[in-house]
Formats: C-alpha cells, structure tokens, sequence
C-alpha cells in the first residue's frame, strides 16, 4: 500500500519580473485506494501542483518535502520519478513524431519493469486496453498524439496509465474539452484503475461534472496556491451549487 | 519557425510570370542572424546562373556570390585552384562492386559520353571538370534489371586536393540501385553526371561518411527522361566540409524525381546541400525531403532548395520539404527554399521549411513514463528521421544510416552529460 506525503510544498516559476510564488505550503496525503478531487478555479496553482510532482523543469520548488513511501520525490529526475510508481496524465500531451504508439507503450514498460514485457501477454493485454477504451487497433500504429483529436489524447493518457500500473495517478484535467461520451468511456478507465485498490488517484479539475462518474474520497478547493478547504463528496456538491466565489471572496 | 506557402492544383492562369518566394529566416542559432551579406545581389531568377565548364568563367568566390554566402571559403578553397594548376587526380581510391547485368568501365576524360549532363554552375563543378584524368562510366543496359545495388566505393587516400568523376548511365526502361559511399580523409572536388534514360527507374544514393579533416565538394547533375523515375538520395554524416550541389532537368514528358536527403552536423562540421530542380518541360514531378540535425559548437547546416517551373512546363507538381532539428546550443542552421513560378498552368507546387530546437516537451512526456533520458532522445531523434529512412527502400542503406544515427546520438549524449 503505497503514501505520497505533500508536505508544505512551495512552488514558483520563473517569469520576465523574477520568480514568482505559485504553490505556498500545499498539505496533501494520497494512499492506495483512495480518490481526492483536487478543485478550484482557473490560476489557483492545480497543474502546477501536477507537473511539481512528475518533476517539470519549470517549476521550482521553493519548500516543503514530497515523500512516496518514504522516499524523497523532489530528489528524483522526472524518469525516476515514473518509476517510482508515479503518473501524470496531462492536460496537453505533447506529439512525439516518428515514434508509435505501440513503440511508446513498449519502451515505457520496459523502462518500468527494468525488461522487456513478455510479447504475447503485453500484445493481448494492449488489445484488451484500446478495446475497452473505444480506440481503433489503427491507434497502435500512429504516432504518439500526432493529429489525435482532443478526446483521442486524453484516451490515450488514460490507456497509459492502465498499462503503465502506477501507484499513485495523478490526472490533470482529464475531462476538460470532452463530450459527455467520451467523459464516460474516460471515467470509467480511471474506475478501473481504482477497483484494484493498489493506486491513489488524485484528480485534477475545474468541473464536478466528472465526478457523477469518478465518485472521490475527498474533495480539496485550491485557492490561490494552496488548500483553502477539505471535505467528502459532499463538497464537491456543495461547489457544484455554490461556484468558487466564496473562495475568492475570501482570497 | 515554419513557413509554408503552397500553390494548390487549379491555380487560375494567369499568374504573374516570375513569381518568386524566398525564406531564408529560418536559422536557430541563438544570435539569430541569417548571414546575409549586404552586398548579395542575387539573380532576378535561378534560370539566369551563369553555367560554364571552363573556371576562368567562374572567378574565385569572395563570399559575396549568391551560391557561396553561405560556405566557409578558408576551409574550400584549395578546392578552388585559385593558380589555375588544376587539381592532382587519383586522389580517391575508386572501387566498385556490380552485379552481372551492370557494366563498369574505367575511360579517359576524352570519352564522349562525358559531360553531357547539364554544365558545371559554380567554381568547384568547373574545376572538378577541368581537373579529373579518368572517370567511372556505370552502365545500366537497357531493359536490364539489376539482381542487386551496385556499389562505388570512393576512399579518400591523401588530403591534397584531387578531382573525380563519374558517370551513372541508366538506359531505356533499365532498373537499378547505385550507391557512392564516400570514406577515408580527402580534399575532393568531384562530379556525378546521373543520366536516366526514357522509362527507366534508378535509385542513386551519395553517402558522405569522410574521415575528420575532409572536405568535399560534389556536384551532381541529372537528366530525366520520358516517363522515367529518379531517386537521389544523399546521406551526409562525416567530414569537415561537404558541400553538394544536386541539379537535376527533364528531357521528356512525365518523368519524376523523388529526392532525399538526410543529414546529421556535430561541432565544427559544415554540411551544405543546394539544389536546383529545373521543370523545363510539361508534366514532370518532382519531390523533395531533406531533413537534418544538428549538435555541437559551430555545427552548422545549409539547405537551399530552388525549383524553377519554366513558362512551357505546364502541368508541373512540386513539392519541396526542409527540417531541421537544433539539438545543443551553438549550432545552427539555415533553410532556403526557392520557388520561380513562370505558369499557372501547374498541377501544384509548394514548398515547407522549418528548424526547430529539441523540444524538451517531448523529453518531459517520454521521460514522465519512465523513459531514461538517453533513450528518450533516441527515440525523438529517430522519429525525426524515421519516415524519411523508410523512403530510401535500400535496406542495407537504411541500417548503415540508422548505425549513423546511433553513433551521432552517442556523441549526442555525451555532450549532454559534458554540460550538465
């Protein structure tokens, strides 16, 4: 069972007038099993929080510790960081030219598992992915994210992160810019990636329309770099009526 | 940066006669210059290019002139024969390897078949013609099959400057693969003259794979017949200095040239390939692909790729492509593309360049899911060049080029472990 501790995280990036203060003392704790919404309006500091803990060179971490199991998370590279058990699935994944999707996969588990994965199984268990995520065995064959369409890319982060099987998930906005079917077909990969209970998932977003179908924990407002307030669900619904004002106001 | 024009099939008539484009802002480099001389009076268009076989015609280059601006004169310059002595020949180890249905002979420069493709265009073409004593004449017969590639070995054995030439002759509805490779340390001024006769289908490929301390300037001349098909492949790896000058025209109705190249600059390397493609008759088709990369102090790349469409060659479809890819600091390429359009009576044309820095966003997303660094360049690099390495079709060219690339990409790292 696997704990990423967050403790008073401080974040900046460096802009034209300095460097500029985006995280100021993020407290988070993310075990096996559990889902936490990370929510909160546009500019709070959500994604920086994401790519801060895969290890984006932008960012500068500024303070505080992350521990996974006890291990130093800040003191990785961005590839150690991955096989450490951490996932990122972004928000605008990138095009790689040249480089397939099935070459990707491939060398992404081989990195992970320190050797290649035996032909057959990692064939039929890639297979069984793209069909549960309604992609075209064609996808295998394209290369990675060129000319995906948006609802493409985010599936296609989402078959990684199945393949992949980290322990902690983090997903970055996931369901932003997806139509109500593909939202579903999305949400119900990161479910079962949850039902094993091995992994904890926190996602990343600006809506609670995802979570009619990803049922979280808990539920975190981010206001303006840090935790402004926690809950269950209930939360979330809470927000769902209310908006962010509130938050803002208090800001 | 990118730019893009393109003139679609259905182009109304009428288009102004001499409608040229230049992009010449595509450099990478950090100062961002484009090493443009303010005295450069380039032609009013590349149809205008004096052409001549004797160097008297072609003074000694200044860098002032249109086609050397870019070139590093110091280091070309013994290939200039600035005293007029003519370079030594016999400076190459010719060898080559046939299969049965390809005759190779060894002629004198009196040989009529001998400069009979297109004319030297700039001071080296001319001294590497005046220059040679005897010269390769590959014959395809016609109708001939080729069971395999033929293969020309040209082994550099001293660094005083010598001249070579030779002769790639495919006859009518022949086909074959010929391949130049390029290696050992030379000074060498040479000429491919590459004749591909009506229906025939030929592939050449130009490997420049020198020694350290080489420098080579090559240019290659092709006519293409009636219905015939040409793929010219130039793979540039080692060397200080290469500079080839590709030229390529049609001598009858629906020929096609599909043209690649790939090339690969470390620090201090010059790799310049200039080429002219010349539609001077109706309803030919021409392709280009170069892409190349670049790493190191002063690795620096020129392309220039210019393609005339002549008033009477309607039905013309051209397409030209240049990429590039600036892996360090320090290092910097520049990217020409040229399109004269004398007709609007063309199935289409257009050309696209663009030179781009490593992108570290796609090094974050491999390195994200575990990638180690090392392989995640690899595969960035590799697919940069993978569609282009599929196009060459001769698989033991493809393996020599992906073992190239291997090689660079350990340089590669190395430098990248240097600076951190």
């Amino acid at each position: 069972m696997s704990t990423l501790e967050i403790r008073d995280l401080h974040v900046s990036v460096e802009t034209k007038e300095g460097a500029k203060p985006i995280l100021r003392g993020v407290d988070l704790t993310i075990s096996a099993g559990q889902t936490h919404a990370i929510m909160g309006p546009n500019g709070s500091g959500k994604s920086t929080l994401a790519y801060s803990l895969a290890g984006h060179p932008k960012y500068q971490i500024t303070g505080g510790t992350v521990l996974l199991d006890g291990e130093d998370v800040l003191a990785m590279t961005v590839d150690e960081r991955a096989r450490a058990g951490m996932f990122l699935a972004m928000q605008y994944p990138v095009e790689v030219p040249g480089v397939t999707v099935s070459n990707f996969l491939r060398t992404a588990k081989t990195a992970l598992d320190g050797q290649a994965p035996a032909l057959r199984h990692w064939v039929k268990d890639v297979k069984t992915a793209m069909e549960q995520l309604r992609m075209d065995p064609a996808f295998a064959d394209r290369n990675v994210n060129e000319g995906f369409s948006g609802g493409e890319k985010k599936r296609h982060e989402i078959l990684q992160m199945e393949l992949l099987a980290p322990k902690i998930a983090i997903l970055d906005e996931t369901d932003s810019g997806l139509d109500v079917d593909a939202l579903r077909i999305v949400s119900e990969g990161i479910n079962r990636v949850r039902e094993s209970g091995d992994v904890g998932v926190m996602l990343i977003t600006h809506y609670t329309r995802i979570l009619r179908y990803v049922q979280p924990d808990f539920v975190h407002v981010f206001v303006d770099g840090r935790i402004a307030e926690e809950g269950g669900p209930e939360l979330a619904e809470q927000l769902e009526a209310e908006g962010y004002d509130r938050f803002l106001a208090k800001a | 940066m990118t730019t893009d024009t393109s003139m679609p099939a259905g182009t109304p008539a009428g288009t102004p006669a001499g409608l040229t484009t230049d992009h010449s802002r595509a450099s990478a480099d950090g100062a961002h210059s484009h090493g443009l001389r303010p005295s450069t009076v380039p032609e009013s268009s590349r149809a205008e290019r004096r052409t001549s076989f004797d160097p008297a015609d072609f003074p000694v280059p200044t860098g002032r002139e249109e086609e050397w601006r870019f070139s590093p004169l110091d280091r070309l310059n013994p290939l200039f024969d600035a005293t007029n002595e003519k370079l030594a020949a016999g400076g190459v180890l010719v060898t080559v390897v046939n299969p049965p249905e390809v005759t190779v002979e060894i002629v004198g420069r009196e040989d009529r078949r001998l400069g009979t493709v297109g004319r030297p265009g700039d001071r080296t073409a001319a001294t590497a013609w005046s220059s040679f004593a005897e010269a390769t004449v590959v014959t395809v017969p016609p109708q001939a099959v080729a069971s395999a590639a033929t293969s020309i070995r040209i082994e550099g054995v001293t660094s005083d400057a010598s001249a070579a030439h030779l002769l790639i002759h495919a006859r009518e509805l022949s086909e074959a693969v010929v391949v130049l490779d390029h290696v050992g340390a030379a000074t060498l001024a040479e000429t491919v003259e590459i004749r591909v006769e009506d229906g025939a289908h030929l592939t050449v490929v130009s490997i420049q794979d020198w020694d350290t301390g080489s420098v080579h300037a090559s240019a290659h001349r092709t006519v293409v017949g009636r219905d015939a098909t040409l793929k010219h492949v130039v793979v540039t790896l080692g060397g200080d200095v290469v500079r080839i000058t590709p030229d390529a025209e049609f001598s009858g109705e629906g020929g096609n040239i599909e043209s690649l190249g790939l090339y690969f600059a470390d620090a201090n390397q010059h790799q310049e390939h200039r080429l002219f493609i010349d539609h001077n008759v109706p309803q030919c088709r021409s392709r280009v692909t170069y892409k190349g990369a670049l790493q190191g102090e002063s690795a620096r790349t020129v392309w220039v790729g210019d393609v005339l469409i002549q008033a009477h060659a309607e039905g013309t479809d051209t397409y030209e492509l240049n990429r590039n890819l600036v892996l360090t600091d320090g290092a910097r390429a520049d990217s020409v593309p040229n399109l004269e359009i004398e007709t609007g009576e063309i199935e289409g044309a257009g050309h696209a360049s663009a030179t781009g820095r490593f992108d570290d966003e796609q090094l974050f997303y491999l390195m994200a899911r575990g990638i180690h660094e090392v392989d995640a360049r690899r595969l960035v690099v590799r697919g940069f060049f993978a569609e282009l390495v599929q196009q060459i079709g001769v698989p033991e060219v493809e393996e020599r080029l992906l073992a190239g690339i291997e090689r660079e990409l350990e340089t590669s790292m190395k430098l990248i472990e240097a600076a951190s």
